[in-house]
């Protein structure tokens, strides 16, 4: 059985044209989320007018709220197109794209500057080689429990949008970043690297520049911990701060 | 050149380039998307490594074995035996670089049991170890990529492999998705890691990135395809409208039993066929039976094609702890708590034993060009057991990054000539302007919910050769309307609806690779089912499928399976004795 939504698309035909909405009428099963009403569209790229119109471009990949590549402006919060059901949705469903990162088309952008902030903080093990070195050490439960919960961040962005702090005016590395950093810092191989991390979070854009608004967490479609894993790394990065103006 | 070319950033790809950073050679590592969003993400249950640390008796031997009984004799022994002999420092390696496996009380890797064996034998993260291994992959690539070694093209499709004169691979054409701008990448080797085929078959539990295009336009140039017609359908998916959402064997390796209802009381069917195993028969038994319950008997509940997956018996602490990420996709799309009432689910098209075909060191027929992962055919043989896929994929994209620094190191294919380059970027020009001008009537969208529609209704778990037929002729037909396809997006930049366009292309070929492959295949083995010819035949059929591509249809010829170590004796899974053959 199949029922119409109505959806309104903020459209972009390309980073620097101008946005329009575009209001769009498709039948899909009444369990669908939004990613089958964007793939009705494609089946028949004709909006509510019943003018022919190229069909809307977005990310998405896994559909299952894994990959993190969906995420949108659902009526006007960030979330993951795959997991927001339209029976729970007000209609006519409005879907923007995210709007703290450029926009590549339509509901697509590009998030690297997410990416860069993983290199900013080192969120890697510095590995001795590929090569066969036996076991790691061994990790109590306790602890793999809440680093499995931070090591679970899907990249989505969602977080970044949520945040008053990320905007065009501050170089604050953001919320998913930084969570990596309290995450590789307490594995018992990520020690090596702790120094730098450190140095990186209480660098220009560092955790300092949290503003404590507290959204991240309300929306990462992964309930990570990013409160408690920032305020755990502002605490980290004063006492670092402490060490060394000591040992001047 | 000491420069190696990897298309693709799942676990096989990024392995592929962690190899060779490591030995010094530069990477250029193309994906459809960032990493991270890579299908092995959505690997959940576990990774298979016989570590034993349960004192059960478990051991790479063991391990070897369940692998090709499992895949009823149909895969190579040699590449299975070393695979399962890396195994446990495969395990070891990710533990180093930090990926949160579950721990036991005493702080050691925890195991679980998955299908095909009666060992524990999977370390596993919760429910997403794939998304966990990936991560810690890609963590590791990003270091060689500060470090100046790897180059990310993120966002660009492959398209093409560049051939020189004397058949070898010098290198690969692709195209930005964004700028829609195509480029070609020089190389002195070049690793094919593009994933499974999954999306042939329209709604699977697989990713919208699954589209098996590199291998088809590989094929197409002259790559052989093997074993084609071996598609897993995985027994617990959710059917869901854009996709079917996988619920992983880890429900039933951590307890969870499946049922249907039988004169009003709940019957445990797979307990009572397959005694020994129970719930944890491979994939393909398990698929085949629950078809049976449905589809023949007409036993699903509530007269759906659907059983249940019940895990409401279990500890819901104990299950939340290690298998959460399917309670969460479970209870997002339904809206049902499966701790508190059992799962509805249905068998989905999953994954692809077939492939590419490669030699021991990943190499396909083509020098210089290897595949590793999901897009090659060489570890599964006809069914694939759990735990073994990102396994394969790990151990598969280390064998040929190494394979391919070795072939890099011994330096005999010299500079790439830019003519070669740019003959190959022109090629590939022409045929994207050809795609832009398609103005038909048919969408190609819809096509593929057609040729979706026939792969899963008759190329799947049950397969009749009349119907096998009949599904040749509908590829025709959709490839015939393919040629008046129309775009309905002229737009140069970002063009999903051109990419799409092509893929779809390379669908169709690849449909055909794999129907034509069943339709000769007269025996049942493995995911392979024919009821007009049910049994096995080893005097006729234990060998390997390899189609080459012909403009008329494939060309099918068979060779011999690699059976130096374990001699083939009956599949079975209703008692022990019956499996070990004793």
């Amino acid at each position: 059985m199949a029922e119409t939504v109505t959806l309104r698309v903020k459209r972009r035909s390309a980073p620097d044209s101008r946005a329009c909405w575009e209001e769009f009428r498709v039948r899909v099963p009444p369990t669908a989320n939004v990613v089958a009403a964007l793939k009705e569209i494609r089946k028949t790229p004709v909006n509510a007018a019943g003018r022919p119109t190229p069909p809307v471009v977005w990310d998405c990949s896994c559909l299952e709220g894994v990959c993190g590549a969906c995420a949108m402006l659902i009526n006007g919060k960030a979330r993951l197109a795959c997991t927001a059901l339209l029976k729970d949705l007000a209609q006519p469903v409005r879907l923007e794209p995210l709007s703290k990162f450029p926009v590549v088309r339509d509901l697509m952008v590009d998030r690297t500057a997410l990416f860069e902030g993983l290199k900013r903080a080192k969120a890697w093990i510095e590995l001795d080689g590929t090569h066969d070195l036996g076991p790691g050490p061994r990790v109590q439960q306790s602890l793999q429990a809440w680093t499995y919960e931070l090591s679970r961040c899907n990249s989505c962005g969602c977080c970044m949008e949520a945040c008053p702090q990320v905007n065009g005016r501050s170089a604050f590395i953001g919320p998913a970043p930084l969570a990596q950093i309290t995450r590789f810092n307490a594995h018992p191989l990520g020690e090596s690297l702790r120094a730098e991390r450190l140095e990186a979070a209480r660098g220009p854009g560092g955790v300092h520049e949290c503003g404590k608004a507290q959204n991240c967490e309300k929306v990462c479609p992964k309930r990570l911990p990013l409160v408690w894993a920032i305020a755990e790394l502002n605490r980290q990065a004063v006492a670092y701060s402490i060490r060394q103006w000591l040992s001047r | 050149m000491r420069r190696l070319v990897v298309v693709g950033g799942g676990l096989a790809g990024l392995m592929a380039a962690l190899k060779a950073a490591e030995a010094g050679v530069a990477v250029d590592l193309l994906a459809l998307g960032p990493c991270k969003r890579s299908h092995s993400a959505a690997a959940q249950g576990g990774i298979n490594a016989a570590l034993d640390t349960l004192g059960e008796g478990d051991s790479p031997e063991r391990h070897f074995d369940d692998t090709i009984y499992g895949g009823d004799f149909l895969a190579d022994q040699t590449p299975v035996r070393r695979m399962c002999e890396a195994a446990p420092a495969i395990i070891h390696l990710f533990d180093r670089m930090g990926v949160p496996f579950n721990r036991t009380p005493e702080g050691l890797i925890a195991l679980r049991r998955l299908g095909g064996t009666r060992f524990h034998r999977v370390a596993f993260v919760g429910a997403t170890t794939g998304q966990q291994l990936l991560y810690a992959a890609d963590e590791q690539v990003r270091r060689f990529e500060v470090a100046g070694l790897v180059k990310r093209y993120e966002g660009w499709e492959f398209l093409s492999a560049i051939l020189d004169g004397s058949g070898r691979c010098r290198g690969v054409v692709a195209q930005e998705l964004k700028s829609m701008e195509i480029r070609a990448f020089p190389a002195g080797a070049v690793v094919i890691a593009t994933g499974g085929p999954g999306l042939i078959f329209g709604r699977t539990t697989n990713s919208e990135h699954n589209n098996g295009f590199a291998a088809a336009a590989l094929h197409r140039q002259g790559v052989k395809y093997a074993n084609g017609e071996f598609i897993q359908v995985h027994p617990t998916a959710i059917p869901g409208a854009d996709k079917h959402r996988l619920i992983s064997e880890s429900a039933r390796g951590e307890g969870g039993r499946v049922w249907t209802l039988r004169d009003g009381k709940p019957w445990y069917f797979l307990e009572e066929w397959y005694p020994a195993y129970g719930n944890l028969v491979p994939r393909d038994i398990a698929t085949r039976a629950i078809f049976k319950v449905c589809v023949e008997m007409g036993l699903g509940v509530d007269g759906e094609n659907a059983v249940y997956l019940d895990m409401s018996h279990m500890d819901p602490a104990e299950v939340r702890r290690r298998l959460e990420g399917i309670l969460e996709i479970y209870q997002v799309f339904t809206g049902r708590d499966p701790c508190r009432v059992p799962m509805k689910i249905f068998p989905a098209v999953h994954y692809s034993m077939g492939g590419l075909w490669v030699d021991f060191d990943q190499m396909t027929n083509v020098p210089g060009l290897f595949a590793a992962g999901e897009c090659e055919h060489q570890y599964h043989g006809a069914n694939r057991l759990g735990g073994n896929g990102m396994l394969s994929a790990i151990f598969g994209g280390m064998v040929a990054g190494e394979a391919a620094v070795r072939l890099i190191n011994a330096g005999e294919a010299g500079p790439v000539p830019s003519s070669l380059l740019e003959a190959e970027a022109r090629r590939e020009e022409e045929k994207v302007q050809a795609l832009m001008r398609l103005d038909g009537p048919e969408n190609p969208y819809r096509l593929h919910e057609e040729l979706g529609e026939w792969m899963n209704d008759n190329v799947t778990v049950v397969r009749y050769n009349h119907q096998l037929k009949r599904t040749l002729e509908k590829i025709a037909e959709l490839k015939d309307r393919f040629s008046r396809v129309g775009l309905h997006d002229t737009g140069l930049w970002s063009n999903q609806a051109l990419s799409f366009t092509r893929q779809l292309g390379g669908m169709l070929d690849l449909a055909e690779v794999i129907t034509v492959g069943a339709l000769l295949r007269d025996e049942s083995r493995g995911a392979h089912y024919k009821p007009e010819f049910p049994e096995r035949d080893d005097a006729n059929w234990l060998k390997t499928t390899i189609a080459t591509y012909h403009p008329d249809g494939p060309r099918v010829t068979y060779e011999p399976v690699d059976l130096q170590f374990i001699k083939p004796r009956v599949r079975r899974y209703d008692t022990e004795e019956a499996t070990r053959g004793g």
